[in-house]
């Protein structure tokens, strides 16, 4: 119990229409309990709850029935939120949507801002933040002039800055060209194993999971698959039915042994495959 | 067409008047801008232009820089000018039909104009020379002493900061929409003025509905940062006031108060 980051119990969520007579469960009796230094990544296609869950993770949300808790605090708990907020720091899609000033490290100062952090502790802070997603030499640049990846950058640096101990990203390269995806996550890698941050990340590109440690896949508010990205993507069939993708070389392995061809099932990167082969 | 406004811009620099604490700045303009409507009469413009270009001088800014601010308000300088020149009474120069020109009239023309002229070089050396962040944090400052009578004062400067950073984020998104709606045919361009304003609507629709949603979820990101308003909150530059500062104000403040004084001698 103690080592779980955040912990969601008997979990539902139902999103109300304006007149109030059509509900929406978008969360439904879901149990999920990440542990620390984890890294999670939760697939699910559109309209399958998986933002909502995110949303629910750092008390943006709250429950309809059931708890979360974010390192053992409850998000029903008003006293808390912000303890949780800092606990629990959160990237969203848009990168242009989640940047407040018009200066790089003034955005990444104002997390800790927020705190009420001393000065001389914020630049330290900015500085180490902006070190980790190597944009250092962009600190007094404008938002606005940086590629889309730089801005994602940013904005995790924002987080970062904030010393959570989790961070959960909201399908944060979704709006992003390949080359901007691929600086993201190897940044979310980067925080997993040298800074021993919980990750959490939501995503629908299924080459993104292969580096976690645990998926989950959602469908219409549940949970109806987990394991590792090996137990998931051997099982190619059903992920399909799902309507999500395999990885692509998961994908041809599984054509050629279907064409007679002795590959093993569980193969996830090129490398792998080239060894098999 | 939006970028050639100069009026509000950064001009990056090192220089001593960069330096300047914000509020300081603020309090200066103010300063200049109240004497300046004291002033009667030519001669205390002498000190004021002084004061302009020594300014400009040593905060490092290329003068056609700030006389390219003049641009956009050449206009309206022009018609204050036109109407004092025409409709002032007093000994008649020359005429024009049922115009006339007079002498009193010239002179007062020249002296608005130029008070026009001096109060915009003077309020844009302030944007020139102070990044928006610090100018927001310099209103912010000075507004501080009315939180007690109710003045939001740190809500209006997160707004300006907010407002700034949006600036060019919906500029490129303008342009964004009026070329996927002219690659649909829209036009932009021709027709009289009721129908160009009527050929804004599918630009301004989509336009207004991207800042609201990029408003909610802005707001969702800050509160997930922990934002509560601006109690208990830090700042990364704090801003202090040092020596120069102290004596920059002193020195103005003794040089304004003489340019008012001129009114009474």
């Amino acid at each position: 119990m103690a080592q779980d980051m955040i912990r969601m119990e008997n979990l539902s969520y139902e999103y109300n229409s304006i007149e109030g007579n059509n509900q929406l469960l978008a969360i439904n009796n879901v149990n999920i309990s990440v542990k620390k230094g984890e890294y999670l990544v939760i697939l699910g296609h559109n309209g399958s709850g998986k933002s909502t869950l995110a949303k629910l993770m750092n008390g943006l949300l709250l429950p309809t029935k059931g708890n979360v808790y974010v390192n053992g605090m409850n998000t029903r708990d008003e006293e808390k939120i912000w303890d949780i907020r800092e606990t629990a720091g959160m990237v969203f899609q848009n990168p242009d949507n989640q940047i407040v000033a018009t200066i790089v490290e003034e955005d990444v100062a104002f997390g800790p801002e927020n705190q009420g952090v001393p000065p001389l502790e914020i630049r330290q802070r900015v500085d180490d933040a902006l070190r980790i997603v190597d944009m250092t030499e962009y600190k007094k640049h404008a938002p606005h002039l940086l590629s889309g990846g730089q801005k994602q950058r940013v904005a995790i640096a924002g987080i970062l800055a904030m010393k959570p101990e989790c961070i959960i990203l909201d399908e944060p390269t979704a709006m992003l060209d390949p080359i901007g995806r691929v600086e993201i996550i190897n940044t979310i890698k980067k925080l997993n194993k040298e800074e021993k941050k919980t990750i959490v990340h939501i995503t629908h590109y299924m080459d993104e999971a292969v580096e976690a440690d645990r998926i989950l896949i959602m469908e219409q508010g549940q949970i109806v698959m987990e394991g590792t990205p090996r137990e998931i993507f051997s099982q190619v069939e059903k992920v399909k039915k799902l309507g999500l993708d395999v990885p692509q070389v998961t994908e041809l392995a599984y054509e050629l042994r279907k064409e007679g061809i002795n590959v093993p099932q569980d193969i996830l990167t090129v490398e792998e495959l080239v060894k098999a082969l | 067409m939006l970028k050639d406004i100069t009026i509000g811009q950064y001009f990056p620099g090192d220089t001593f008047v960069h330096k300047l604490d914000p509020r300081i700045k603020i309090l200066i303009i103010i300063m200049f801008i109240t004497s300046l409507f004291f002033i009667d009469s030519f001669f205390p413009y002498i000190f004021i232009l002084g004061f302009i270009l020594f300014s400009i001088k040593i905060s490092d800014i290329p003068l056609k820089f700030v006389l390219k601010g003049l641009k956009p308000l050449a206009l309206i300088i022009s018609i204050t000018f036109i109407i004092n020149v025409f409709f002032t009474k007093g000994e008649v120069l020359f005429k024009i039909g049922p115009l006339s020109i007079t002498k009193e009239g010239l002179s007062q023309a020249t002296f608005m104009a130029l008070r026009l002229i001096f109060l915009i070089t003077g309020t844009s050396l302030l944007t020139l020379t102070t990044s928006p962040i610090s100018l927001t944090d310099g209103i912010e400052k000075l507004l501080s002493p009315f939180k007690k009578i109710g003045l939001p004062a740190h809500e209006l400067a997160m707004m300006m900061t907010i407002a700034l950073r949006f600036i060019p984020t919906l500029l490129e998104e303008t342009d964004k929409i009026m070329k996927a709606q002219m690659a649909r045919g829209a036009d932009f361009e021709s027709g009289n003025v009721i129908n160009r304003a009527k050929n804004l609507v599918p630009l301004l629709v989509p336009l207004f509905i991207n800042a609201f949603r990029r408003a909610d979820e802005l707001a969702i990101a800050m509160e997930a940062r922990c934002y509560r308003g601006g109690e208990n909150r830090t700042r990364l530059n704090e801003l202090k006031l040092n020596k120069q500062d102290i004596l920059a104000i002193s020195i103005m403040g003794i040089f304004f108060g003489f340019i008012v004084s001129t009114r009474y001698i």
